[in-house]
């Protein structure tokens, strides 16, 4: 259909807009190994000192901590809240079925400030102090859509017919969640819940509203951009953080593609 | 069966209760989730509109739970803010007509000419960076964008002049053109990829030409996957304060970086929950314009 002109010319920009999203990252790894205090471009030479610096910053331990652990638990309560919500609205039809799928969306498709100084103002006014629990209530808030989206996904390409046979074979409902629903669900469920950590342990917008005075991982690194402190640390960090977002990815994305029973078409 | 058949009757009278009334299993699976939207979310949405009407006392620091229209008066009268706003808005538009630009080819290549395997890779290759940490790659542009970085070690090294780009508008445009570019890509390949290969072909034989099918097919049936996309490259730019900071200059000031002062600096939550209305307002008519124009399939 296309000539073979626009079939080279479609390449060469796929190429091109491939090359303009991966290059700043690669980039960015080798910043990481700048044996320079002064980050310019080429770096001045090569070292491994800033990975060790680092590891040893207690800022930025704590930090991390506070991060996994929001990140754990930001996750976990998505993955329970947003799995009911996809078994319900998968099985059952009913009035607002959509406008629970839409409210759901709202905490990522609302600019962050929106839902960031929301939550800000619902905790001050509120009394409540922040906290970690005020954190982790911000992110499983828009991390729910996350689960829900893949599970949603998963079980409208599972065959209906699994259920019925499990039925027919003599199954109660527990068991046919237990043996049939749950291993085809799994993997989705997974994968959401590793999505969802990786968006929960990047997330800087709303969690500046939800943190107060402490300061996650992404927090911090940015109060050192700003402030053009521990550059060399921010980078070996950067190195650590750009290798630990993409492996659960890249799980989730394995695990995402089903396996043949499943398939409809 | 001796010992499980009481546990498993139970079981099976519980879940023939439940199958029964299909009502009561739906309210179980859902009353969690909608508690959280409704009593966390929403409520929180309820106390921002509300708080935009209160004040703080100027010195005190309290907050004044009087209703009033002093925030947005301020905000009305003052010529910066309303030049933030615009700037805001208008950079978010510019992101988002540049992401569609880059994102349509390659979603389009992505999906009609590339073999499975190569879809797979290019498809992995969007979405890691989607992925991998939003406050790196603005970073990593900072650090390319400045005066010794690698943008202009390139340009000398091909006997450019330098480019001057760091801490102005248009680094931030591009910033958050680059930033957002897979939230265009995915929507647009979805809406590509549902095209069945005959509608070309039909178009083709009624003597159509390959850019009069591209206007008249193609492109009306990419339009909800390009609104959706442009739901998350314009939104996103509009509540953002954390791009601007890094790679704007004093002029880039956004919505969201008023905001972020309000709360961090001179704490007045109020002002800062009126002015957070503005970015509010702006996405509800997008939204529902949105899904007039059906972009909410696509996404």
């Amino acid at each position: 259909m296309e000539t073979r002109g626009t079939r080279i010319a479609l390449l060469a920009w796929t190429v091109l807009v491939i090359a303009f999203l991966w290059l700043p990252l690669l980039l960015i790894m080798v910043y990481a190994f700048n044996s320079s205090n002064v980050q310019s471009w080429p770096i001045a030479g090569f070292t491994t000192h800033w990975f060790g610096v680092a590891f040893h910053e207690q800022e930025v331990r704590d930090a991390l901590v506070l991060s996994l652990k929001a990140a754990l638990l930001a996750s976990g309560i998505a993955m329970l809240l947003g799995a009911a919500a996809a078994f319900a609205i998968h099985r059952f039809k009913f009035f607002g079925r959509e406008t629970i799928s839409f409210v759901f969306v709202l905490p990522i498709a609302l600019p962050g400030i929106i839902t960031g100084m929301a939550l800000n103002s619902f905790f001050v006014t509120g009394g409540l102090n922040l906290s970690l629990w005020t954190i982790v209530i911000g992110h499983a808030t828009f991390c729910v859509v996350i689960v829900y989206n893949n599970l949603l996904a998963r079980l409208r390409r599972t065959s209906p017919s699994l259920l019925e046979a499990s039925m027919d074979l003599g199954a109660d409902g527990w068991q046919t969640f237990r043996f049939v629903t749950l291993p085809v669900i799994s993997t989705a469920l997974i994968s959401g819940g590793l999505l969802a950590f990786a968006l929960s342990f990047d997330e800087v917008v709303v969690t500046y509203f939800t943190a107060g005075a402490q300061n996650t991982l992404p927090l911090l690194i940015f109060g050192y951009i700003r402030q053009g402190q521990q550059l060399p640390v921010v980078n070996a960090v950067v190195f650590a953080i750009i290798l630990a977002t993409v492996i659960p990815v890249a799980i989730a994305q394995r695990l995402t593609q089903d396996s043949g029973i499943l398939r409809r078409r | 069966m001796t010992a499980g058949s009481p546990v498993r009757g139970a079981r099976r009278h519980v879940s023939g209760v439940f199958w029964r009334r299909p009502f009561l299993k739906a309210g179980g699976l859902l009353a969690a989730p909608v508690a959280w939207f409704l009593f966390v979310y929403l409520a929180a949405l309820a106390v921002l509109f509300i708080s935009a009407f209160w004040t703080v006392d100027p010195f005190t620091g309290d907050l004044v739970r009087h209703w009033n229209l002093d925030n947005f008066r301020i905000l009305w009268d003052s010529p910066a803010y309303r030049h933030i706003a615009l700037r805001t808005v208008g950079i978010a538009a510019a992101v988002t007509v540049a992401d569609a630009v880059l994102a349509f080819p390659l979603a389009y290549y992505m999906a009609r000419i590339a073999t499975p395997r190569s879809r797979t890779l290019l498809f992995v290759m969007v979405l890691l960076p989607l992925w991998s940490s939003y406050l790196v790659r603005v970073y990593a542009w900072r650090l390319i964008l400045s005066q010794d970085g690698a943008l202009n070690w390139v340009l000398h090294g091909l006997g450019l002049p330098a480019a001057g780009l760091a801490y102005t508008n248009t680094a931030v445009w591009l910033v958050f053109s680059y930033v957002w570019l897979p939230f265009m890509v995915l929507p647009v390949y979805a809406s590509l990829e549902r095209i069945p290969d005959n509608y070309l072909e039909a178009s083709a034989d009624l003597g159509a030409r390959g850019t009069a099918t591209a206007r008249r097919i193609v492109l009306p049936l990419a339009l909800p996957g390009l609104v959706a996309g442009s739901i998350f490259t314009f939104s996103l730019t509009l509540g953002d304060y954390i791009t601007p900071k890094l790679v704007g200059g004093p002029s880039s000031q956004f919505i969201g970086n008023v905001v972020y002062d309000s709360v961090g600096v001179s704490s007045n939550v109020p002002f800062a929950a009126a002015f957070a209305l503005v970015p509010l307002a702006i996405m509800g008519v997008y939204l529902l314009t949105a899904r007039r124009l059906g972009a909410f399939e696509a996404l």
